[in-house]
């Protein structure tokens, strides 16, 4: 028999349990990754939006989706309410402009697509692995390999992703991709920046658009909130806004952390491994010297010295 | 796109050579009194832009043309470098707002040395500017009362013609 006393037995477990706790937290996961160096992102400026619509219209053309329940020239949408809330982005629109009006302002509008985050709470929530976050800096999605479980519904902080309800057999989840197939991979700008009548978007580098952002709000201080949203909101994003007025008086969610969402689940999920892989070795461990003296009956001296020894 | 900017960029030239020719347009009150803006023309026709008229309602020339027809200049941020500036050589939007989107970096790559680089495509400058003031103003506002839509434009926005059908009614989710 070896010389292994049950509280060294136990210490040893528990220390070894603890290291594999606290590992992980520190070393795989990291901080904020902040994103591909070279990521391209938009820069929408709500200032300058008139809600003419035209960028509804070219999303549409260009993702080639259904035609639309009213026309793109149809300005009635803005006082849609659905559900208590105003239009987001549906399975036939990945993305809508919404009007808000703000105490002593002009009409304020908002153009809600995907923001196409660093780090994507719909990828992470995704068990099927069904999102791609490309070097481009695009969010997109292997349609193939999506169960429709909405998980990434859930999961988004902006409620973007939409699903296909329309569809019996096969629905599956349907959002904005940055124009990639089209677009973005070929390093063209949307569809829904170029047909934008105000410039209200800027496509480039994600780094470039944050410094012509901050330039913005510098140079007319009196015209810009100042922030600009999405530059660390949920571990930042690719797309940025810059308002007029505060931010949430058009909408915005400004209660979101600077934290990648997934941070919420890092500790959780780091006590994963240490159950599965600790857990059935102590408890075996506890069982067999639970178990040890009654498995062989009485009059072993041992036994009796390592259970009687504290 | 690009086959109507080259039609339509010949025409400008001419209208380019016709302010040339009045390069002190402003002190001689010989500007253009009307001007087609159809460069960019294509969801929409183009604008006939009663110059005349914005002349007559505008405080000067600087308002819409900056600095480069050698009226004071209005805006506070141009001023600081170009407060007593020439009239230049060419004074129509499109001479310095490109035609082609702008994206973050390709303005500055274009001229390293351009220090506003943030500066709008034409479609925008024309756009921002037009627009900016008739909000101010309570001038139109419509897409239409300046521009009417085209077919190409209706196809675009699934109006006129291609509207959607009344009856389509449940949207659903």
């Amino acid at each position: 028999m070896s010389k292994i006393t049950r509280r060294k037995f136990l210490a040893g477990s528990m220390a070894g349990g603890a290291a594999i706790a606290m590992a992980p937290t520190k070393k795989a996961f990291g901080a904020n990754l902040g994103g591909f160096p070279d990521g391209m992102g938009v820069l929408v400026d709500m200032t300058r939006c008139v809600g003419c619509r035209s960028c509804e219209a070219a999303c549409n053309k260009e993702q080639n989706l259904p035609d639309p329940d009213k026309s793109f020239a149809d300005y009635s949408v803005f006082d849609e309410i659905k559900h208590g809330e105003k239009r987001r982005p549906t399975e036939k629109a990945y993305t809508v402009v919404n009007r808000y009006e703000p105490e002593g302002s002009e009409p304020v509008y908002r153009k809600i697509q995907c923001n196409h985050c660093n780090e994507p709470a719909c990828l992470t929530s995704c068990f099927v692995n069904a999102y791609t976050k490309t070097p481009e800096g695009a969010v997109i999605y292997n349609d193939k390999v999506c169960v429709g479980c909405r998980n990434c519904m859930i999961a988004c902080p902006f409620s973007i992703p939409a699903y296909s309800y329309s569809s019996a057999f096969n629905p599956i989840i349907k959002k904005c991709i940055f124009c990639y197939d089209t677009r973005l991979k070929n390093g063209q700008m949307p569809a829904c920046v170029e047909a934008c009548p105000q410039q209200v978007m800027v496509f480039g580098k994600r780094k470039e658009l944050i410094k012509i952002a901050h330039d913005r709000i510098r140079r007319s201080p009196d015209k810009y909130d100042d922030q600009l949203y999405g530059e660390n909101e949920v571990g930042g994003t690719g797309w940025l806004y810059l308002s007029g007025v505060p931010f949430q008086e058009a909408g915005f969610n400004v209660s979101l952390p600077n934290e990648p969402i997934i941070n919420n689940v890092k500790d959780f999920l780091a006590i994963v491994p240490m159950v599965l892989a600790i857990w059935p070795a102590l408890f075996t461990g506890f069982h067999l010297l639970a178990t040890k003296g009654k498995s062989h009956g009485h009059g072993d001296d041992h036994s009796h010295d390592g259970q009687e020894e504290h | 796109m690009v086959s109507t900017g080259k039609k339509f960029m010949a025409g400008l030239a001419g209208l380019l050579l016709c302010c040339l020719t009045m390069m002190n347009c402003y002190a001689m009150e010989s500007y253009p009194e009307e001007i087609e803006i159809d460069v960019l023309a294509d969801l929409y026709e183009g604008v006939v832009f009663d110059h005349g008229l914005h002349v007559m309602m505008t405080e000067g020339c600087a308002v819409c043309h900056h600095h480069t027809t050698g009226t004071p200049v209005v805006d506070s941020y141009c001023a600081k470098c170009h407060a007593d500036e020439e009239p230049m050589a060419s004074v129509s939007c499109q001479d310095c707002h490109s035609s082609e989107p702008v994206t973050a970096g390709n303005v500055r790559g274009k001229d390293a040395l351009l220090f506003h680089d943030d500066k709008p495509d034409l479609k925008a400058a024309y756009h921002l500017s037009c627009l900016g003031c008739h909000q101010e103003m309570g001038a139109p506002v419509g897409c239409q009362d300046c521009h009417a839509r085209t077919e190409t434009g209706d196809a675009f926005f699934h109006s006129g013609q291609f509207a959607p059908a009344e009856s389509a009614g449940s949207s659903g989710h």
